[in-house]
């Protein structure tokens, strides 16, 4: 594969936050038992004027401040997610049009339940080794959506983050990705509806499971490595528990993905819960460091990357944005129902 | 009426089986029995399938004419019927198999039982499950089966001083069984903490107080028993058979502590077979809830009335014990794919009888009992097992 990787990178989390508590104890259930099984402590909550496309915004100018492109030199704006704020009408022109990025300008919305943000980096990437663009840019974004009551709301949060892929300058090399894809219903959400639905343990072993250790088995056989080879990994995180035994049924330790694991503190981010998790890992690594991510997106699908980080990260930005850890301390509690009234669960007339 | 035999049996592992569907469960148990009993499916004079639920699990009634259909019996026209009656459905099954031999009618007749549970979410199998109770009196006002069962437990313990650590007992012994089981939903051991630190489902009954939900099926060949050596060296003949039925709903009956169709059907069987409860070598018996054990043990006769709870430390009902209970892991631990429990409880004792049990096998076992419930006691099937 010719040479092709991460030019920069930027991530957005609301600074809203709800414990599982809280919640837990809105439906009358034990909140230990809730942190406990989940693995998760606190979620983010998008404010009333948060939105995917917002989101994407904030963590699109992150990554642009962090390098040196100009933005009309960015030939494709892919935006993933389950939550875009339009039907019909896509996020991506917003973005593309909030970074001065338009009008020569290739730009789609993806989805893929929680995997349309890595998919998108596969786009760009394609793209950019066909010398059809110099850079593009792949967004994984979301304000997930749960039903009132529902398993899925101790989880469902907000936030995401922002890939620009180029063949210059970059700081992180994606060595090869691999994609594994069957049609297997586990989560869905059907049209005009307004909360997902799932399989409940279906989407666990035949789901979640199945694709992400068949999808990274794969890409390691190819490029010939194993778990040892990598400093991180990066799993998808619907909740605390799944990467880290998913992690473990692989071969990798949980030091391995313990820099990339942000749902105990954030919740899942769908589009954005992999690519942040990324972001996270980015923040911090170094030369030589060799990166293994696997997102999953439920209908089902796994997409795994071979990345190895580059000595330009030394001269990288970093700090011209903020950090993820910066986002996941730069935080606000609210009470359920002020949360109620964010994420629209009220009926009124 | 004349003796029947058992010359076949056929059981599909429990549990979660995402990938396979109603029909090849069914087929798949049904291949096995058929193939062991060396029948061809012209001499197959009838087929019974018990199911619960099919209806609401996956959408599919008029299940008679399917199994006969996907198990590529359609061109031979076998009369094929569908029996229900809420868990109790595949040991009713193999009654009626049983008297439709017995009165002459049919020489060979395969009887299987079926459950493909987990194609809907958990609650709609709660709901699905709850169908089966009183829907104008318990259903209606909230009650489901853990709640009725945690009802049940509650008043033993008042009554007879049965303890919280007793009925654990229960889940703890036959997990260790189901241990044993290559067939068991859960294959692995559970500690007396676990069952009593699980979340809490109703008091005093926990998750792992609960059979679980499961996909499944079970097929035996029954066989006139004149004949049955014809097919298997072998055979075990089913010596009795018996059941009995009660109020629907549990505040109907005159003690819940108690459930008369046990009492009743178990009568029936004892004397059809001319035995008592000490006669008995091994036995599996419907533990769908921990305290369910403890009721049936003491239900039928093995152990005085509320002396149940000590059964295991007094090892009667565990492996070693002087009759053992649910060696297959029980529905706790070998699983309860609704309609295949019956069924699957005759083919554990025909192993047992039959000397083919593994590790799990009782020595010298040589009369075994099956006990099957539906709901909470509304029906009951025993039937008692001798080997030929």
């Amino acid at each position: 594969m010719k040479r092709v990787g991460i030019v920069s990178y930027g991530a957005h989390i609301p600074r809203f936050r709800i414990k599982s508590a809280d919640i837990a104890v809105a439906w009358g259930k034990d909140p230990q038992t809730i942190a406990n099984g989940l693995g998760i402590i606190e979620k983010s909550v998008p404010s009333l004027d948060q939105d995917v496309a917002t989101i994407s915004v904030e963590a699109a100018r992150a990554a642009l401040a962090r390098c040196n492109i100009n933005p009309q030199d960015i030939g494709a704006v892919y935006v993933g997610s389950e939550s875009h704020p339009y039907a019909v009408k896509p996020t991506g022109t917003i973005v593309g049009e909030a970074i001065g990025a338009t009008p020569s300008l290739m730009v789609a919305d993806y989805e893929f339940a929680c995997k349309a943000g890595t998919a998108a980096i596969q786009s760009c990437m394609s793209m950019v080794i066909a010398e059809m663009i110099n850079y593009g840019l792949a967004i994984g974004a979301d304000t997930s959506q749960a039903s009132p009551g529902d398993a899925l709301e101790y989880a469902a949060s907000a936030g995401g983050a922002a890939f620009i892929i180029g063949k210059d300058k970059i700081i992180a090399t994606i060595n090869d990705t691999y994609s594994f894809t069957t049609d297997t219903p586990d989560f869905w959400r059907r049209e005009g509806r307004k909360y997902p639905a799932h399989g409940g343990r279906f989407t666990g072993a035949p789901a979640y499971f199945r694709h992400i250790t068949s999808s990274a088995k794969q890409l390691m056989e190819r490029v010939e490595t194993k778990p040892d080879d990598y400093t991180y990994a990066v799993f998808h995180q619907p909740n605390g528990k799944f990467p880290l035994k998913v992690a473990k049924m692989l071969g990798f330790s949980k030091e391995q993905v313990q820099q990339g694991l942000l749902c105990p503190m954030i919740g899942n981010t769908y589009s954005g819960a992999s690519m942040v998790g990324l972001a996270s890992v980015l923040d911090v690594a170094k030369p030589g460091d060799r990166v293994f991510l696997t997102s999953y997106g439920s209908g089902a699908g796994s997409d795994s990357f071979d990345i190895t980080v580059t000595d330009q990260i030394s001269e990288f930005s970093r700090k011209k944005a903020p950090l993820v850890s910066q986002f996941v301390e730069d935080k606000e509690y609210i009470d359920y129902s002020t949360y109620a009234k964010y994420r629209d669960l009220l009926y009124w007339e | 009426m004349r003796d029947v035999a058992i010359i076949g049996t056929g059981v599909t592992k429990f549990g979660e089986l995402w990938d396979k569907s109603f029909r090849q469960l069914i087929t798949e148990a049904g291949s096995k029995a058929i193939l062991e009993a060396g029948v061809s499916g012209t001499e197959i004079d009838a087929l019974y399938v018990g199911s619960m639920g099919s209806g609401r699990f996956i959408g599919q009634e008029h299940i008679g004419a399917l199994v006969a259909d996907c198990s590529g019996f359609s061109h031979l026209h076998i009369p094929s019927t569908r029996i229900e009656s809420a868990c109790a459905s595949g040991g009713l099954a193999v009654r009626q198999g049983y008297l439709s031999v017995a009165s002459g009618i049919n020489d060979i007749v395969v009887v299987g039982g079926i459950e493909k549970m987990t194609d809907v979410v958990g609650s709609e199998a709660t709901n699905t499950l709850a169908t089966v109770a009183d829907q104008e009196w318990e259903a209606f006002f909230g009650a489901t089966f853990p709640g009725l069962y945690a009802m049940i437990a509650t008043k033993h313990m008042n009554d007879y001083g049965t303890t919280r650590e007793q009925l654990a007992q229960v889940a703890v012994k036959n997990h260790a069984n189901g241990a044993l089981n290559p067939n068991a939903q859960f294959k692995r051991e559970i500690s007396i903490d676990a069952v009593i630190n699980a979340p809490p489902v109703a008091y005093p009954l926990g998750m792992l107080d609960c059979s679980p939900v499961s996909d499944g099926a079970a097929t035996v060949v029954l066989c006139a028993a004149e004949k049955a050596k014809k097919y298997i060296d072998n055979p075990v003949k089913i010596i009795a058979s018996g059941q009995a039925s009660d109020t629907l709903a549990l505040h109907g009956r005159r003690e819940i502590c108690t459930f008369d169709s046990t009492v009743h059907a178990a009568r029936m069987a004892y004397k059809q077979a001319n035995l008592k409860p000490k006669d008995i070598d091994v036995a599996e018996l419907h533990d769908s809830f921990t305290i369910a054990e403890i009721l049936a043990i003491e239900d039928l006769g093995f152990v005085k009335k509320g002396d149940g709870g000590k059964a295991i430390d007094n090892k009667i009902t565990t492996l070693d014990g002087e009759l053992p209970v649910n060696t297959s892991g029980g529905l706790k631990a070998k699983g309860h794919p609704i309609g295949a429990t019956g069924v699957a409880q005759i083919a554990e004792i025909v192993a047992q009888l039959q000397g083919t049990a593994d590790q799990r096998q009782i020595k010298d076992a040589k009369i075994g009992l099956t006990h099957n419930i539906g709901g909470t006691g509304a029906s009951c099937v025993v039937h008692i097992l001798e080997a030929m």
